[in-house]
């Protein structure tokens, strides 16, 4: 018998004149796993705030298991068993996972009696879902991929039979992933109610049995997800058939534009995070970097782009060495040609406070040509980022608006309209489309084949395989520190996977 | 960002906000009227009628709103690169040797048009040179500056005492400071601009150091959103990262904007020393540089808001200063009382009642708020 875990009728959601959400109607089964995809902004999230009441919807109905329900607060949430996991963790850094378990559910004023009951809870807990985590562990000691997991079992601890997960991979490995969906697939076959947000199409397929679409506050359609393919739910996400596959022609590589040289750097802790790697990337040619995240690639490129100090190391741009160890400066490689789009552009790549004409030059305000003297040319510097918003199609279009009000897409959009627009010889670029929706990862992909069609020697490094394998021409394998392989585009995913997982260090990822 | 689900019209940001602060504060600082016995509607009669009433109240007013200019600027300054200048008071407290040097060499023998700008050098740059200190140990060492401008506040106030009871003082005085400056460094007044508009000034020590005020909050303006290097402060100021990424030296960066805070800082030791009391005197600062802090934070790190907020503790020394006089009962204690308040709910309590404005605004006008509204008012 399908019974309904949740019956959303009719929501209404209006931010002044955004319509957040409108007229959805939606109803999730109890006891399967279901999926809502949409791009950033279609109003996934504000739905989910509502259902666990951060948000108050303005008109409509919610039923929790066939009985209507007022939710004004996550609490009024958590007592009719809906829990949440966050895509940013609500945990305490220097709190052990048991502190941060009874955070807020602690019965007395001593803590004794709380800690040994919710010991014993969570011991069963861990057994019950296969979801171990060592209680006593310090939060912030702990990976990305358990920390999640202290978020789940904080949930369950509080009797959730409906779990919400907003966008739970975005900072996984995909090993990490891999673990979680069993997890998941073990709450559902012990009947609980599992709904996750994402806008990764693969993981839908691959973990949900129904899924809704939504795009632009409406609810645009639900589908078995047997009966449905990723090519449908992209064009329901997009409204238009998107091409998820870059279409590129051969590379013609020519000479060897960036030349890494015996690169070694090390982490403020003194951790070894790049052992002595070499490499080379050509003119008219996209490398590729696969890895699982915390192998180096970062600090890597950081040390390649100046930001971090090597141990040890050079580049070569076009045959002029660079010392990275001690003088390496971003600006000077910067004059050199060599152009940086940044992992982090929430902190790195963009100072979110400025106006977007402000950005266009984070980096290039050194050029004379945005300045009159020691003053700022503003007139030039917003003319020039006019011009980039509509290369790009940067929206809204408008170079005043503050960097924060623009959405992940688009904000990558503004990073990589500076960096390519300088015409550098050599693009390195961090997790181009990490955050960003469908339509624009297409147009950033577009953009990076172009790169390498007019002859610029481009460096990627993602932690999305299906990025790296689509877009690269030659992919190198990074697993502790080292390159521990070479592949070409027709690798396979399980050939590269095992390499990911360095398996002939016989450490296979968990 | 501490907000993301409601944006402000600017006006309200800028000028609602504040208003309201304000006015809690003096509903506050009502009740303590009231519980010393006095009537609180006639002590804000009076202290309002004391700063802007007469003349004479307006001048003092300004003469006071000069010092907090330059101190508001200088913690705007460094507050745009991240930095939280606490030392202030003793930037400005150290350039009173630079004025009390130049003034003392050059009085007898140039007119004051000449000596001013030489004061002016000279109080820039010990006030810089103050911070350079606390600059370079951040930038190079770690060093916390809130922690060192702190401490160089009482070593300024030590040397001051060492100088003043030493060499700056004339040989036969018993006061420690030093002698009353000739006509070459005595700052020509301007109540005359406020006597063309009829009011009568007997006597008051509003000056020329003024327009310096102002001029120096255009300069800061200009600095900040005009020029390369305000453009690189204020990165470095939103994020070290970014400013690594961009190629910013974050030693030079610090060490610039510290010294121009402190340069700012030491030129409000222009306005007591040449403009008013001709000498250089212990504790001529007075906690000027302290209340440089409230301002800067009042005003919003905007040059305008500054000169603004400069104004108003101007109007409560001022104002202070005559209900102490009218009134008994409320002595100089409580005048300070009413400045911390005003501290208090607009410096350090500044968001309390931004909530709930943002409500307010929420359900009058849901154009001017949004959460996913991509297109907000360009503030």
């Amino acid at each position: 018998m399908a019974q309904a875990a949740i019956e959303l009728i009719g929501i209404n959601k209006s931010f002044g004149a955004v319509r957040a959400n409108r007229d959805i109607n939606l109803e999730i089964v109890r006891g399967t796993i279901h999926g809502i995809v949409g791009e950033n902004g279609a109003g996934k999230s504000t739905l989910m705030s509502i259902l666990y009441g951060f948000y108050q919807a303005d008109s409509g109905e919610i039923r929790v298991g066939g009985q209507p329900a007022s939710i004004k607060s996550p609490n009024d949430a958590i007592a009719l068993g809906i829990g949440m996991v966050h895509q940013h963790f609500m945990l305490v850094d220097n709190f052990t996972v048991l502190e941060n378990v009874i955070l807020g559910a602690e019965s007395d004023a001593l803590l004794k009696k709380s800690i040994t009951k919710a010991r014993s809870e969570l011991e069963r807990l861990e057994r019950e879902y296969g979801l171990e985590v060592d209680p006593d562990a310090i939060i912030e000691e702990l990976p990305v991929g358990l920390q999640q997991r202290v978020e789940i079992l904080k949930a369950l601890y509080r009797g959730a039979e409906i779990l919400i997960l907003d966008e739970p991979t975005g900072v996984l490995t995909p090993a990490e992933a891999d673990h979680l969906f069993r997890i998941l697939r073990q709450l559902k076959e012990q009947g609980k109610t599992i709904v996750l947000i994402t806008h990764k199409l693969r993981e839908i397929m691959a973990i949900t049995d129904t899924v809704s679409v939504m795009r632009q506050g409406t609810m645009v359609a639900t589908r078995e997800t047997r009966k449905t393919t990723v090519e449908e739910l992209a064009e329901l996400m997009v409204g238009r058939r998107v091409l998820l596959r870059v279409e590129k022609g051969e590379a013609e590589a020519g000479g060897v534009k960036l030349a890494v040289k015996n690169l070694t750097v090390k982490d403020s802790r003194g951790v070894t995070m790049v052992d002595d790697i070499s490499f080379d990337v050509r003119a008219g040619e996209i490398v590729g970097i696969a890895g699982v995240a915390g192998n180096g690639q970062s600090e890597m490129l950081e040390a390649i782009s100046g930001i971090r100090l090597a141990v040890s190391g050079s580049v070569m741009l076009d045959g002029k060495p660079i010392d990275l160890t001690g003088a390496a400066d971003p600006g000077e490689l910067r004059d050199r040609g060599l152009a940086h789009v940044p992992e982090d552009r929430h902190h790195v790549g963009l100072v979110l406070a400025f106006e977007e004409n402000e950005n266009s030059i984070l980096g290039y305000h050194d050029d004379p040509r945005y300045l009159r003297g020691p003053f700022l040319n503003i007139d030039a510097i917003r003319d020039d980022a006019r011009d980039k918003i509509t290369k790009y199609d940067i929206r809204p279009a408008d170079c005043r608006l503050k960097t924060a009000n623009f959405s992940g897409g688009n904000q990558q959009k503004i990073v990589l309209a500076r960096e390519m627009e300088q015409d550098p010889g050599v693009l390195i670029v961090g997790q181009p489309t990490r955050g960003v929706d469908v339509g624009a990862i297409e147009f950033i992909h577009k953009r990076l084949i172009a790169m390498r069609d007019q002859g610029k020697a481009v460096l990627v490094v993602s932690v999305e395989l299906d990025e790296i394998r689509s877009l690269s021409d030659r992919i190198l394998v990074m697993f502790a520190g080292r390159i521990v392989g070479e592949r070409g585009p027709e690798a396979t995913e399980g050939e590269l996977g095992l390499l990911m997982a360095g398996v002939e260090h016989r450490e296979a990822a968990e | 960002m501490s907000t993301p689900y409601a944006k402000l019209p600017a006006w309200a940001d800028y000028g609602l906000i504040p208003v309201i602060n304000l006015f809690v504060a003096f509903v506050v600082a009502g009740f303590v009227v009231l519980l010393v016995g006095e009537n609180p509607f006639r002590a804000a009669a009076v202290l309002v009628e004391g700063a802007f009433g007469r003349g004479q109240g307006i001048a003092f007013t300004l003469f006071y709103a000069t010092t907090f200019i330059f101190s508001g600027l200088s913690v705007a300054v460094a507050a745009h690169c991240g930095l939280f200048n606490i030392g202030g008071e003793g930037q400005g407290y150290i350039a009173g040797l630079g004025i009390g040097i130049v003034c003392l060499a050059f009085d007898s023998v140039l007119p004051w048009w000449l000596t001013f700008p030489l004061a002016i050098i000279a109080a820039a740059a010990m006030g810089a040179l103050w911070a350079l200190i606390p600059a370079y140990l951040q930038a190079k060492r770690g060093s916390h500056i809130v922690i060192t401008t702190i401490m160089f506040n009482f070593i300024a106030a030590s040397v001051m005492v060492y100088a003043l009871v030493g060499f700056l003082k004339p040989a036969n005085s018993m006061a420690p400071q030093t002698r009353t400056f000739l006509d070459g460094a005595q700052l020509p007044k301007l109540n005359w601009v406020i006597e063309l508009f009829g009011a009568k000034i007997r006597s008051a020590p509003f000056n020329i150091s003024f327009l310096l005020a102002l001029a120096m909050a255009f300069l800061v303006w200009v600095l900040i959103w005009r020029t390369r290097l305000g453009y690189e402060m204020r990165t470095y100021g939103h994020s070290s990262k970014a400013a690594r990424y961009a190629g910013i030296s974050e030693t030079r960066i610090i060490i610039v904007a510290m010294m121009i805070s402190g340069a700012l800082a030491g030129m409000m030791a222009l306005n007591p020393t040449m403009g008013d009391q001709h000498n250089v005197a212990l504790e001529f600062v007075s906690g000027a540089g302290f209340v440089g802090i409230a301002v800067a934070l009042m005003g919003r790190l905007h040059p305008v808001g500054i000169v603004l907020a400069a104004m108003l503790f101007g109007m409560l020394y001022q104002g202070g200063a005559e209900l102490a006089f009218e009134m008994p009962a409320i002595s100089r204690d409580m005048i300070v009382i009413i400045q911390g308040l005003v501290i208090l709910f607009a410096g350090a309590l500044e968001h309390m009642f931004r909530p709930y404005v943002q409500a307010l605004f929420a359900s009058l006008s849901p154009r001017s708020v949004g959460m996913e509204a991509i297109k907000g008012k360009g503030a």
